[in-house]
């Protein structure tokens, strides 16, 4: 008799994998692992510290695959939220191409590849803020504020906003004030970017269960705090040039940035509650991305000019 | 004692194999390169000028 019919194992035991490597790189989370790389490439380039480009290279690679693992870890723990949402319906765990164990050991065994790569290679301080950053993001936010409370993203954003600070501690060795303000800046940007996403999406977040702050303060209370905390982002972006740490052309164009921010943000404040095409909200959450990008460009640019300049004696 | 009757994979399933290993060698082929190219990168070329 065959060994396989003897057994009367579950057919999920015996499932054979159809997931590609295509499906494993999915759970990487590539979109948000852009943003790391850009984030954190500009913490590392802009320190005043020359490093060996090769290692510059592995130490942006461990990062990325490290912030990849914690969205390994994330689609792992979410998958039942995942399957409600239509945005995440189609990741490779609630289709089933991958199972859950699947993603749970390649998030884990990314995560300590990832860590011991940057701290062996590189220097332990940017290796442990890697670490501290996964936890944040797989525990910290993932298993616990997600599901609890509506300041969720404003607490779980401080795990989007270390790359720039693990670049600039890969470079230097060190933290300083500088990477503190980047911090800060992508810290500040993530509520009103993820609330102008839930105004448009709450329904999706209503059905999922997760306490976004539209669902749970109204959308009214949501608009007031996508402003103040417009409000706030603003001049922290302009504070690298008020601390004196970049050139007058930053701390113009983040000016302009940090201006239109609160005019998007504005528009959205003054949003009617009858508007259920929200175009004032999916303006915002474009012009958001285009503000974070744009204003780590702007910092980098200023500070490679800058330290081009000194190294010609100019 | 019967024959062992195995697994059969279907085309699908021997097809994400492939996949995922020749992704998994490659994987492992860039660790190589990177941890050997970093130990020169760290230590220099003077790493290579040991004494016989």
């Amino acid at each position: 008799m065959a060994l396989v019919e003897e057994t009367h194992m579950e057919e999920t035991a015996f499932r054979m994998s159809e997931a590609t490597a295509g499906d494993f790189f999915a759970l990487l989370k590539p979109r948000v692992m852009s943003l790391v790389v850009f984030t954190a490439f500009v913490g590392l380039a802009s320190a005043p510290v020359a490093i060996n480009p090769f290692i510059a290279m592995i130490a942006i690679l461990a990062i990325a695959i490290g912030a990849g693992a914690s969205g390994a870890l994330n689609m792992w723990y979410d998958a039942d939220i995942d399957a409600v949402m239509t945005r995440t319906a189609t990741r490779p765990v609630p289709s089933g191409r991958v199972t859950p164990g699947e993603a749970l050991s390649f998030g884990l065994v990314l995560s300590a590849l990832s860590v011991m790569t940057l701290g062996v290679l590189v220097n332990w301080l940017s290796a442990s803020l890697l670490a501290f950053t996964i936890f944040f993001y797989a525990v910290i936010y993932t298993m616990w504020l997600k599901r609890w409370t509506p300041q969720n993203i404003v607490i779980g954003g401080a795990a989007g906003a270390f790359p720039p600070m693990i670049g600039w501690a890969a470079a230097t060795g060190s933290i300083s004030l500088e990477s503190v303000i980047l911090f800060l800046i992508i810290f500040l940007w993530t509520p009103p970017h993820f609330w102008a996403l839930a105004l448009f999406k709450s329904d999706d977040y209503q059905r999922a269960g997760v306490p976004m702050m539209p669902n749970v303060a109204g959308e009214a209370s949501t608009r007031r705090q996508i402003f103040a905390y417009a409000l706030v982002l603003a001049p922290i972006g302009v504070l690298p040039w008020g601390l004196g740490y970049t050139t007058a052309v930053y701390g113009i164009v983040a000016l302009l940035l940090g201006a239109g921010f609160v005019w998007y943000s504005w528009k959205v404040l003054r949003m009617g509650d009858a508007d259920r095409t929200m175009k004032p909200a999916k303006a915002l959450f474009g012009y958001s991305l285009l503000y974070l990008f744009a204003i780590f460009a702007v910092y980098l640019g200023d500070r490679l000019v800058e330290h081009a300049l000194n190294l010609g004696g100019v | 004692m019967g024959e062992i009757e195995y697994v059969a994979l279907t085309e699908r399933q021997k097809k994400a194999r492939r996949n995922r290993s020749i992704a998994i060698g490659l994987a492992l082929a860039a660790l190589v390169v990177i941890f050997y190219v970093a130990t020169i990168a760290k230590f220099g070329p003077a790493i290579l000028n040991r004494p016989m």
